[in-house]
């Protein structure tokens, strides 16, 4: 395979194992049927499927903050509202392609990360936490001040029309689902790479010991700077993603596209699915998902209900669903770390 | 003249702010985490003296009678089940569950009581004020409720320097390792601590719903804005938390003097303009070191 020999007594440094090069490559082929499935599928399945699709990209970015940089951010709803109004701005306003707007919309999102993160990345744990949720405040509020026509200000604005002239109903539903799988498939890949990389040990050696990690050379703030914006314009293309699946927004509340309730969800995606691991978030998703398909969607017992499960898995079972998996049965479908394996004689 | 008018009711404002951020504020520097719940213990606090007021017909102020000590009592049965559980997994934990507990406050005051908003009733006070001039009048409730801001601080203040449970606070608060060694249960300094702060934030809870009107998410703003007074006073220090109290409140008077959309938002560019200027700060300090070594 393509195990990297270390030859210490028997002993080797090795990411790919059997299991993973099926896993990732199945994934692919999974990623690819999915391509297909609005040709199979009707139009409920396909927007559901979106739905799934957002959740598993916020869920994504958020794990990549808190549980590789050690960031916990209660305002990548900021980011996702950015998404949302910036593919406003370009579609309604500036007429441009819907979709070619969400694509600009999250670049721009990653560019609003660049300032951001040059004023909270200093602060630390509960600080850095709170900082971030008043940034995702005043950016609603100023878009809520917005007196143009297009951006709608306190009363939320709509991206019906640059759809509408475009395209029929089903061809927005698939044309929105491809590009949301599209958007999962690229963000994943972009992840996997990113954490595979130098920055990917560097990362870990912040989250596990940031003075240390320091004293060693490694460069703290270029890193969690990196992540910062790859989760800005991730969360911006979920907001997209939202903007064209729901295609109206409002930018108050906790209810709306910049509301804390998208904090609850990540919040809950990850610590169920398993912070720290590659795979959590996914899980994380499809449990939400689940939740919302099978319990109360919306309203009162189901925010209580996730903040609840949160809750308890932060306490109980911190590791989440797929660390637990992982630890117990040595499992690492993804490879994103390095392991070591005792190799007994004559085995390769 | 309607600028001094609007100062001199920002300062007064920054009575209810230092108010929310003394717990949150006393929370950090015992046990070094921050509380996101905060804001929604003291929006609790505010919902209690509600339904005594509704219930048995007192006035607000008596409400504070059973709702002070609910909050002790609460707050110690908070850490003891949830934050010490949490402070033990390490420096994230607490975030994640009491962001948790923020969002189930939020949705079952909203199952209790509705989402429409509500408001304390704040006695003959509320109305009388004290005219100085023909564009500035200073109404005695916002005057009371910085005077309780003060005593409070000031209070907390010597128990800290003076008592037995302060000086326990403080010695946790420097290193709680080897405060266990000469005899204090960690443990409980914490449950303390933590009883005082959600009892202040209940405290801060019922002024502030005399003040303005509440509803079940309200907790978010008074969770912003008491760590908004708390940066901007600079962490560590409890008059300072009051000068972050009078500072945010200022920034938002005059905002609000200027459009009134601006309130809010002028409290938060402020704040974010105090990390820049530190950051910068700390930024060239670093380098001035750097200098002096090389």
């Amino acid at each position: 395979m393509n195990a990297i020999a270390a030859d210490m007594s028997g002993t080797r440094v090795q990411r790919w194992t059997p299991l993973s090069v099926v896993f990732t490559g199945g994934l692919a082929g999974v990623v690819v049927l999915l391509a297909f499935a609005p040709l199979v599928l009707g139009e409920n399945s396909q927007n559901n499927l979106i739905q799934l699709y957002f959740l598993v990209i916020m869920a994504m970015m958020w794990n990549a903050l808190a549980g590789y940089g050690g960031l916990v951010s209660v305002g990548q709803q900021g980011f996702i509202g950015i998404g949302a109004y910036a593919a406003v701005f370009l579609s309604v306003q500036n007429s441009l392609n819907p979709y070619l707007s969400m694509l600009l919309a999250t670049l721009i999102g990653g560019a609003v990360a660049i300032p951001v993160a040059a004023v909270v990345l200093w602060l630390r744990a509960g600080a850095f936490a709170i900082a971030t949720w008043v940034v995702a405040e005043a950016f609603a509020i100023l878009v809520s001040l917005d007196p143009n026509p297009a951006i709608g200000g306190g009363t939320g604005t709509s991206a019906l029309l640059p759809f509408n002239i475009r395209y029929t109903p089903e061809q927005r539903l698939h044309y929105t689902y491809w590009a949301s799988l599209g958007a999962v498939a690229v963000l994943l890949l972009l992840l996997f790479v990113l954490l595979r990389s130098r920055l990917g040990g560097s990362l870990q050696a912040i989250r596990d010991d940031e003075e240390a990690a320091a004293s060693l050379g490694v460069r703290v703030l270029l890193g969690k700077g990196i992540l910062f914006v790859v989760a800005g314009a991730g969360s911006a293309a979920a907001g997209t993603i939202i903007l064209a699946w729901q295609l109206s927004v409002l930018p108050l509340g906790p209810d709306s596209i910049f509301g804390i309730n998208w904090t609850a969800k990540m919040i809950f995606m990850v610590l169920v699915g398993g912070l720290g691991t590659f795979e959590g978030p996914i899980i994380g998703a499809v449990a939400l998902y689940i939740l919302q398909t099978y319990g109360p969607n919306g309203g009162v017992w189901y925010f209580v209900l996730l903040g609840g499960i949160a809750i308890a898995f932060a306490l109980v079972l911190p590791q989440g669903i797929w660390g637990t998996i992982q630890e117990r049965f040595n499992v690492q479908l993804l490879p994103v770390g390095y392991r070591l394996r005792n190799f007994t004689k004559g085995t390769t | 003249m309607t600028w001094v008018s609007a100062v001199v009711h920002g300062i007064l404002l920054g009575g209810v702010y230092a108010l929310l951020a003394t717990g949150l504020a006393l929370m950090f520097g015992v046990m070094r985490i921050i509380n996101l719940a905060h804001g929604s213990l003291a929006l609790i606090g505010a919902y209690m003296a509600f339904l005594f007021t509704e219930h048995v017909h007192v006035s607000t102020y008596l409400a504070l009678v059973p709702v002070l000590p609910g909050a002790l009592i609460v707050g110690y049965l908070l850490q003891r089940t949830m934050l010490e559980r949490s402070l033990r997994a390490g420096q994230l934990v607490p975030l994640l569950t009491t962001f948790g507990l923020l969002i189930v406050i939020a949705n079952l005051l909203q199952y209790f009581f509705s989402p429409d908003v509500h408001s304390l009733d704040e006695g003959n006070i509320g109305t009388a004020s004290w005219q100085v001039s023909s564009s500035l009048t200073i109404p005695w409730f916002d005057v009371l409720t910085l005077g309780v801001a003060v005593v409070l601080l000031g209070g907390l203040q010597l128990v800290l320097r003076f008592t037995q449970l302060g000086r326990e606070l403080r010695a946790t608060a420097e290193d709680a390792d080897t405060a266990e060694l000469v005899g204090i249960n960690a443990r409980a300094v914490y449950a303390r601590a933590t009883a005082i702060a959600v009892a202040t934030a209940a405290l801060a809870g019922v002024f502030y719903g005399m003040r303005s009107s509440f509803d079940p998410n309200a907790g978010a703003n008074q969770l912003l804005y008491a760590f908004e007074a708390v940066v901007i006073g600079g962490i560590g220090s409890l008059w300072g938390t009051l000068g972050g109290g009078i500072a945010l409140g200022v920034a938002q008077a005059v905002g609000g003097q200027i459009n009134p959309e601006y309130f809010a938002l002028s409290g938060h560019v402020v704040f974010l303009a105090v990390l820049v200027a530190r950051t910068a700060m700390q930024a060239r300090g670093f380098r001035l070191t750097l200098r002096g070594v090389g």
